[in-house]
């Protein structure tokens, strides 16, 4: 099944994304790397790239897709994918998603067998969607 | 580990823990107010190895690699992917150069450490994806390593063209202040980031001047 790798500086909130996740597809594999290796706020690439490669071995071969928060998470997780071997990275894709949309997004397409790209798909989708109502700009419940 | 590099580095460890508080404020001014707290934790961290000898010694190449990998695991944000990236590069440089003299092509020290410095600030730029005027490092950086390129065109010696680096930093982390943020959480404050001096600019001219100062210690040898 394919497999998520939460990316971000806190660990507490991705935990709690984690937990959020699971609500929804419970199944699926999530790996999270937050915060640095002394466990402050931060990112740290060694961190991404064992939970990268946790992420890989629970997927059974089919793969991870990788969601991230701002920041120094990309400079971070870019180190981390260049640690890893051709043969990981092929089976890793990173979401330009919103971080909790599109976990949450993902795993419900990852637990009905999805292909890695079709994960990735969802996940960059959630991007453009709205999460107000068409009419919000007549105000709130007026 | 008396070379110059572990010198320099906890010299660095030094200046980084006594400005700790003022790193802090610049980023609390216009980023998310850690660069201080986080530099300090990874410079004395490296430090700390340094002390217990839990860092190689030599050669300068494996010093700059394993001090790039315990900032890169320990500092956190951007600073230490950045820092980390850019001494990890410097490391990789010089062990190019030291295959190369193994070859029975030797390179000055001077020039080895010009190599070093230039690939460092190339991967920080990299990195980034960030040019000078972005008030951020390289505003630091890239000044310091025309000046040192500049002071090598003249046969000055190590230690006086590291100082010219550091000057041309501090000059450069100053030149920050009126610049727009484009780089970073800085940026998220558009027009509101004029008129702060960049933290990672004020940290970059730290790390040089220690460099200076480590390589203008007569006590110190500063084979690189």
């Amino acid at each position: 099944m394919t497999s998520l790798v939460l990316v971000g500086h806190s660990p507490e909130l991705l935990r709690a994304l984690r937990a959020m996740v699971a609500q929804s597809a419970p199944a699926v594999p999530v790996a999270i790397a937050g915060g640095t290796a002394v466990g402050n706020l931060g990112t740290s690439s060694p961190a991404i790239r064992d939970a990268m490669r946790a992420a890989l071995a629970a997927s059974g071969g089919d793969g991870a897709v990788v969601l991230l928060d701002l920041g120094s998470a990309v400079l971070a997780l870019e180190m981390a994918l260049e640690e890893m071997s051709a043969a990981e990275r092929t089976r890793i894709r990173v979401s330009r998603g919103p971080l909790v949309e599109g976990a949450v997004r993902a795993a419900v397409e990852a637990a009905g067998g999805a292909s890695l790209d079709r994960v990735l798909a969802v996940a960059d989708a959630e991007r453009e969607a709205d999460k107000l109502p068409p009419d919000w700009l007549a105000g709130p419940a007026a | 580990m008396d070379g110059l590099l572990p010198r320099w580095l906890r010299l660095a460890a030094g200046r980084v823990a006594e400005a700790r508080e003022r790193l802090t404020d610049l980023d609390a001014a216009i980023g998310d107010g850690d660069h201080g707290i986080n530099l300090d934790r990874g410079f004395r961290e490296l430090a700390r190895r340094i002390d217990a000898d839990d860092l190689p010694g030599e050669p300068p190449a494996a010093v700059l690699a394993a001090a790039g990998r315990v900032l890169m695991g320990t500092v956190g944000g951007a600073s230490g992917a950045l820092y980390g990236r850019a001494f990890q590069r410097a490391g990789a440089a010089l062990a190019e150069l030291d295959q190369r003299e193994v070859a029975g092509y030797p390179v000055a020290r001077e020039a080895r450490a010009a190599a070093a410095f230039a690939s460092a600030v190339d991967a920080v730029a990299a990195l980034g994806r960030a040019t000078p005027g972005e008030k951020t490092m390289l505003d630091a950086l890239v000044p310091a390593r025309a000046a040192y390129a500049a002071a090598l065109e003249e046969g000055v010696t190590l230690a006086g063209a590291t100082a010219r680096a550091a000057a041309a930093a501090e000059a450069g982390a100053q030149r920050t202040i009126p610049l727009l943020a484009t780089k970073g959480r800085a940026s998220y404050l558009g027009e509101r980031s004029i008129g702060h001096l960049d933290p990672g600019a004020a940290s970059s001219a730290i790390l040089l001047r220690a460099l200076a100062d480590a390589a203008a210690d007569p006590a110190v040898p500063v084979d690189v």
